[in-house]
């Protein structure tokens, strides 16, 4: 009784993810403004925008990396707040991949991917290992298992990072312009990995300026300016037929060029 | 004759360079005759090296005296370094006036410190999980072997003098104001404002005050806040003093190293949901102290060259026994020979550890 009150507290339970009039301050600054979003399980959602309209800063609020002040999030049926074991729940259901991979340097590209498990899920070392190499065979590089981060290419550190995540086996996985600091030439194995990946029914939330990834493969694109969704739709709809002014500014500004 | 053979594209073999462009060649010529300039600098010291060099040699070694009984007859016999003071008093410079027949003690200590630095210091020991957990009991060995108790006979920390007092003091401070500075340099970063400003005001406290302060503080100040009766060792008291002292620097020198560790890493070990301990101890530390290297061990090092404070407040260091037997009628007036013995001495340490730090450094490099 008392876990069900925490954990969904009327909130719908058939979404995988859910902003419920959520807003964020940095200090004085409004940067998220009353933004209400609704992720059903297997979706899979682009976000875009100008730099700065805080897409960035609403996915991260999504594992707690920052925290709202206002509205709620509820992630898998339970919700955010600052009760840490929710924010471990949470976490456990979330992976994240950032534009800078953010691999840790010290340690191997197997150490990298059976840290989380070791010691956040107790799974045995030899475990850990073989889930490890199964995903690293999944981005398809399981040669570099025994490399360190730094000896391996931009879009090899992405896949070891996606790899990273998948191994603790998340229910949602969000991207952080994922491909934004790659080389051009490695963009393209890394979204592929990433077309894999919702072809499986992964609930992902892509921040990305990746437009032929969107068309591709996103239910829904969502269109976000200083700090508010304006504008959602399919892919075919939002591409071909834009409705706000500021969607089509954008629009033109990034495919014509 | 010039090789003029062609070949296929793209098929060309790795030839040998020419001469002159690798080996000792290459190196002098970059090196000591790149320019008029360095050409004139290369034949001026190597015009010093031939003046200081020889005298030196003679000084140190050919004219030295090693077998003499007082510093009379090291003159009769040879106008160089006069090294029997050393050889004479040489025990007293290793071990003070720690008993004569209790000295296998503090030998076996010495020998089981080695025992327990090697799988601390080297990761390709074989079975090193087991040997850590001896390293991790030899201070509590050390001690009972050092100071006696469990059935050995006690010897106060009076009697402890030369370079055993340095390794001593040196090691102790070294093994506990790296854990504790890591601590204090966490703690500042806490966001707790309690634990923060107890780092902050310890950090710079101990940063604000002269060691030879603390040393006085220890030596004396500290007896009127102890209940009368109590008789805390003052080696014991120097030690922590010496480990607060270090442990701040040691703060400081991490805290930089913390500093220059990405926020990313933070976050992705907080998005796989590793605990704030967890993260610290498999992420973030192991890669701030990879940084910090050089400033630990530079601490470290001036650290173990500080022990030689100590003399201050009576305790008989290398330096304290040096003077004592600069004041030997027998001996008088001997300081080159006894000087130089206590440099050598400490360099070695000291070189040794900057040698490690070296090789650890190149050790942790994984390519970025």
């Amino acid at each position: 009784m008392n876990e069900q009150t925490a954990k969904t507290n009327g909130a719908n339970n058939e979404y995988a993810v859910q902003l419920i009039g959520m807003h964020k301050w940095y200090g004085d600054f409004h940067v998220l403004r009353d933004n209400n979003l609704s992720v059903k399980p297997g979706e899979i959602i682009v976000i875009c925008g100008p730099s700065g309209s805080g897409k960035s800063t609403m996915i991260r609020c999504i594992n707690r990396l920052e925290e709202h002040q206002q509205g709620r999030i509820i992630v898998n049926g339970t919700e955010l707040t600052g009760n840490l074991k929710n924010i471990a729940e949470v976490r456990r259901d979330v992976g994240m991949c950032f534009q800078h991979f953010n691999l840790f340097p010290h340690i191997t590209v197997l150490e990298n991917l059976t840290l989380a498990p070791i010691w956040v899920k107790n799974t045995p070392k030899a475990e850990a290992q073989e889930i490890a190499m199964k995903y690293l065979e999944r981005v398809k590089i399981p040669e570099q298992a025994n490399k360190f981060p730094g000896q391996l290419s931009g879009g090899q550190q992405q896949r070891v990072a996606i790899a990273r995540s998948l191994c603790m086996n998340p229910k949602i996985m969000l991207f952080d312009e994922p491909t934004s600091a790659l080389d051009p030439e490695m963009v393209k194995e890394v979204l592929d990995v990433m077309v894999e990946l919702g072809e499986e029914g992964m609930t992902m939330l892509c921040v990305t300026h990746e437009m032929g990834f969107a068309r591709k493969v996103a239910q829904r694109v969502i269109f976000m300016d200083e700090g508010q969704i304006i504008e959602e739709n399919n892919p075919h709809d939002f591409f071909d037929n834009p409705q706000n002014d500021r969607t089509k500014l954008f629009l033109s500004q990034i495919l014509n060029h | 004759m010039v090789e003029t053979k062609t070949h296929a594209p793209g098929a060309h073999p790795a030839m040998p360079a020419p001469l002159a462009t690798s080996g000792v060649i290459k190196w002098a010529k970059d090196n000591l005759f790149s320019s008029p300039l360095n050409v004139a600098i290369t034949f001026v010291v190597a015009y010093l090296l031939f003046k200081i060099i020889p005298p030196l040699l003679d000084w140190f070694i050919f004219d030295a005296v090693v077998d003499a009984t007082s510093r009379n007859e090291c003159e009769e016999k040879g106008d160089g370094a006069c090294w029997a003071v050393i050889k004479v008093r040489f025990s007293q410079f290793i071990y003070g006036f720690y008993p004569e027949n209790l000295r296998w003690r503090v030998n076996l200590a010495f020998i089981l410190l080695i025992v327990a630095l090697v799988p601390v210091l080297f990761d390709n020991v074989p079975h090193r999980t087991k040997a850590l957990i001896f390293s991790a009991l030899y201070p509590i060995i050390a001690f009972f072997l050092l100071w006696g108790g469990l059935g050995l006979e006690p010897v106060e920390s009076a009697k402890f003098g030369g370079f055993m007092l340095t390794v001593t003091i040196g090691v102790a401070g070294i093994v506990l104001s790296l854990p504790l500075g890591i601590l204090l340099a966490l703690g500042r970063q806490s966001t707790m404002p309690l634990i923060h400003w107890i780092c902050v005001i310890f950090i710079e406290a101990m940063r604000g005050v002269p060691l030879i302060t603390l040393l006085f503080i220890a030596s004396t100040l500290l007896n009127y806040f102890l209940p009368p009766g109590t008789n805390f060792d003052l080696l014991l008291r120097v030690i922590i003093m010496v480990t607060l002292f270090a442990s701040a620097y040691m703060a400081e020198v991490i805290r930089g190293g913390l500093a220059a560790i990405p926020k990313g890493q933070y976050e992705a070990a907080d998005a796989m949901g590793l605990k704030y301990w967890q993260a610290t101890r498999l992420i973030v530390m192991p890669q701030a102290l990879k940084i910090s290297i050089p400033g630990i061990v530079n601490t470290f090092i001036g650290l173990y060259k500080d022990t030689t404070l100590v003399l201050i407040i009576g305790l008989l260091d290398p330096l304290g026994l040096g003077q004592s037997v600069l004041a030997d009628s027998k001996w008088q007036a001997l300081s080159d020979e006894i000087y130089v013995f206590i440099a050598v001495g400490f360099f070695l340490s000291c070189f040794a550890m900057s040698r490690y730090s070296l090789y650890l450094e190149k050790k942790l490099h994984t390519g970025h």
